[in-house]
């Protein structure tokens, strides 16, 4: 079965030649086009849960709003409740009395969850490298995609979820 | 519980008759409480007995952060606590730290800043309109709030670079001029922005959901809310005309011609119709501003060497970047020019020592900046006495006594942003 | 009324009353301060009744350490003037304003939370902004800024208070 070549985005398969991929492709043909399905079906409605912070949460009610629609992709529906989404914008900065409620929430997710760090106070600590912010959520939680901006325009942000629904659909479904 | 005839809650085991009360935790992450506010909440069945605030939870340093860096620097910390009304915070500390300098902006710079303000205020009013409405179930408010929202957000990329946390007025003035067709987009936003308000007013005004959710509920009279220190829409629909722009102004305001609407019944639906009259009266100042501006040619910053921000800025072909000539002065014409300019950018300006308070009426109540400098380079202290905080401290009061639907509707009224509470 | 005006009309009681910058202080000991402020509030003509603000300055090596500022205002006579108290740096105590301005719970609290400067009388003196079990005042200036240092390929950036650039 031939390999599908998307460039840059072989997780997992980095530093293999094609011969040792379409090996391995060969040997699990079976497990792979179940994962595909099943990851379309996981990245075409992701459920986001609402974690927004700060001035990035304002834009992130932007990219869902009328103009920059989100539910073009099937997100439009912030779930408020962290048991029942799938996916966790962390829209500002995460000051240290917040970090813990954040782990909390993440614990609640169930699996499979993913992480979007929007903006950069979200990303690295922002412009506050002070003692009240953590310096970055991937201290706390793992991160799948980073979202730089201060804050990030609506087109930045639905670049990084589309490159996690990229991510999603194309990584292995029984980790 | 207090036992109603008929309703007895016994306890299970000992069969005593249940009277406690329960404690219920609101927050911080709750898609109501705009933000990370946390409300402990003691409930008798629905009604609330005590209501206690717990804030913090965005805290960022801000003011701790402003001591470290320079003082134009500092605009860019502080347009950031009050994330939906960033214009005032810039406003606020740049008038703070002119006073302190002895320095006033030029006419046009001060004409622009009123302008972009009051294009702020019509902003924050719109997400107040959009998440009141999707607070109380009116999910497609929040379409069309946001909707006219990009609207002002596209005049206002064209005239800073960007939607949010502009860093666009400086001290001294304002760091770029007004974009060609700048002006052309706010007088379309003029000409389409009353036939939506008005749309908002045939949707909720007489909408008996909208009436019954919010009338009478968050009442706090005229006296608690001096005793307070609340200010803003929510002072003004308890029947006290208080405005800073009227009261002591700044900026030019007192050649504006504009009313300041209040309403009498303090509640929410009061603050609700005094924001919507605010933004017609932020319109009426957007459109004296655009026709004075183009009689008033001139200057966008103060001229002194010392104070001036050194670069100049112009739209090129890919966005606003430094002026090609501007370039081409520095780096090859002249060697003061580019030692000036570099010890403008990284020492900034040098304040002489003194404390100033500066307030300004943003759109949530008085924005004050308390300055202090020991005439350095670097502020000494910057308290952002923020209105979204004191405002908070009345929270209590207007829901206690309620049912626990009614905190959302109240707090909703209040537009608080947390950004600025806990800065 | 014009900040000359106001600041003849406080005179007789705040002798050494300041105007500078457009703005009038007065500079009072703590043992006074709810009286002055009463004063205040309640002189005809003067009124200023709204507290808009409250916070507190750290000069470290200075005695008093601390400075209280209260910025009042007068809704009616459309005036403000700044009420200032010192506060030693070893024990910084000063009455609590809240039986005259409800108000000034939070601020006060803010300050408590900041500086560590202890307001007597406030009915629920605890820390606001900073987590619970936080240890410090963070805006004291001996208090470092925090944060970790930045970390870039073959350069180092000293931390902010380190650049010596002012």
């Amino acid at each position: 079965m031939p390999v599908e070549r998307i460039e840059g985005h072989h997780l997992g398969q980095m530093g293999k030649t094609p011969e040792e991929i379409e090996e391995e492709v060969e040997r699990g043909v079976l497990l792979t086009s179940l994962d595909r399905a099943v990851g379309w079906a996981r990245k075409q409605s992701m459920w986001p849960a609402t974690f927004g912070l700060a001035c990035c949460a304002i834009e992130m009610m932007s990219t869902g709003a009328g103009q920059y629609d989100l539910s073009r992709w099937g997100m439009e529906l912030f779930r408020a409740s962290p048991r029942q989404s799938d996916l966790m914008i962390v829209a500002g900065r995460v000051s240290q009395k917040m970090a813990p409620v954040l782990r909390r929430i993440y614990d609640q997710m169930p699996e499979p969850k993913w992480v979007i760090s929007m903006g950069v106070c979200a990303s690295a600590g922002g412009m506050f490298t002070n003692y009240a912010i953590v310096q970055g959520v991937d201290t706390i939680v793992p991160v799948d995609v980073y979202v730089p901006g201060c804050p990030p325009k609506p087109e930045m942000l639905m670049h990084g979820i589309l490159t996690l629904q990229h991510k999603v659909r194309t990584s292995e479904t029984f980790r | 519980m207090i036992p109603e005839p008929g309703i007895e809650v016994r306890d299970a085991v000992t069969g005593e008759l249940r009277e406690e009360t329960m404690i219920i935790n609101m927050g911080p992450q709750h898609p109501a409480t705009h933000g990370v506010l946390r409300l402990l909440l003691e409930l008798d069945g629905e009604t609330i007995v005590t209501c206690k605030p717990i804030i913090g939870y965005l805290h960022t340093g801000i003011e701790k952060n402003t001591e470290y860096r320079t003082w134009m620097q500092g605009v860019t910390f502080v347009t950031r606590a009050d994330y939906l009304s960033p214009f005032f915070n810039e406003l606020g500390y740049c008038l703070a730290v002119e006073r302190l300098l002895g320095i006033e902006a030029p006419p046009r710079a001060q004409l622009i800043r009123v302008l972009v303000c009051e294009l702020n205020r019509i902003q924050s009013h719109l997400v107040y309109v959009a998440t009141a409405g999707m607070e109380l179930g009116a999910v497609s408010l929040m379409l069309y709030g946001f909707r006219e929202r990009e609207v002002v957000l596209d005049i206002f990329e064209a005239i800073t670079g960007l939607r949010m946390n502009h860093a666009y007025i400086r001290i001294g003035g304002v760091v770029m001029d007004l974009p060609e067709g700048g002006e052309r987009k706010i007088r379309d936003l003029l000409d389409v922005l009353p036939g939506r308000i008005d749309e908002y007013e045939t949707l909720l005004n007489d909408n008996p959901i909208w009436r019954e959710r919010n009338e009478g509920v968050g009442r706090l009279s005229a006296e608690d809310c001096l005793a307070y220190g609340v200010t803003g829409p929510i002072l003004r629909s308890a029947g006290v005309a208080a405005d800073l722009r009227k009261d002591m102004p700044y900026c030019g305001y007192e050649t504006f011609d504009f009313d300041v609407p209040t309403r009498t019944a303090a509640d929410s639906y009061a603050r609700y119709q005094v924001r919507l009259a605010e933004m017609r009266e932020s319109m009426k100042i957007v459109r004296q501003a655009i026709e004075r501006l183009a009689d008033t040619p001139g200057d966008y910053m103060v001229e002194d060497p010392k104070v001036r921000w050194p670069a100049r800025l112009s739209v090129g072909p890919d966005g606003i970047g430094n002026d090609p000539e501007y370039l081409s002065h520095i780096m090859e014409e002249s060697m003061e020019a580019l030692i000036h300019h570099f010890k403008m950018v990284t020492q900034g300006v040098e304040v002489p020592a003194g404390e100033v308070y500066q307030a300004v009426e943003g759109p949530r109540g008085e924005l004050g900046f308390y300055v202090v400098s020991d005439g350095g380079h670097r502020p000494y202290r910057v308290k952002i006495r923020d209105p979204s905080f004191v405002n908070l401290q009345a929270f209590p009061k207007m829901v206690e006594g309620g049912l626990i639907a009614d905190v959302i509707a109240t707090n909703a009224g209040l537009d608080p942003v947390m950004g600025g509470v806990d800065r | 009324m014009s900040p000359e005006q106001l600041a003849e009309a406080v005179r007789g009681r705040f002798p050494d009353v300041m105007v500078a910058r457009g703005e009038v202080v007065v500079v009072v000991d703590r043992d006074e301060l709810l009286g002055a402020l009463a004063w205040l509030r309640d002189e005809p003509g003067v009124e200023l009744g709204f507290l808009s603000s409250l916070t507190a300055t750290d000069w470290p090596g200075t005695e008093p350490r601390f400075w209280v500022a209260y910025e009042l205002r007068s809704m009616t006579q459309r005036h403000r003037l700044r009420v200032k108290v010192g506060a030693a740096g070893d024990d910084p105590r000063v009455p609590s304003v809240t039986p005259l301005f409800p108000t000034a719970n939070w601020h006060e609290r803010e300050t408590f939370d900041f500086y560590g400067v202890t307001f007597d009388g406030h009915p629920d003196l605890t820390r606001m902004l900073m987590p619970e079990d936080w240890e410090g005042h963070p805006l004291r200036k001996d208090e470092p800024l925090g944060g970790v240092p930045t970390w870039f390929k073959g350069a180092r950036v000293p931390p902010v208070d380190e650049r010596g650039m002012a």
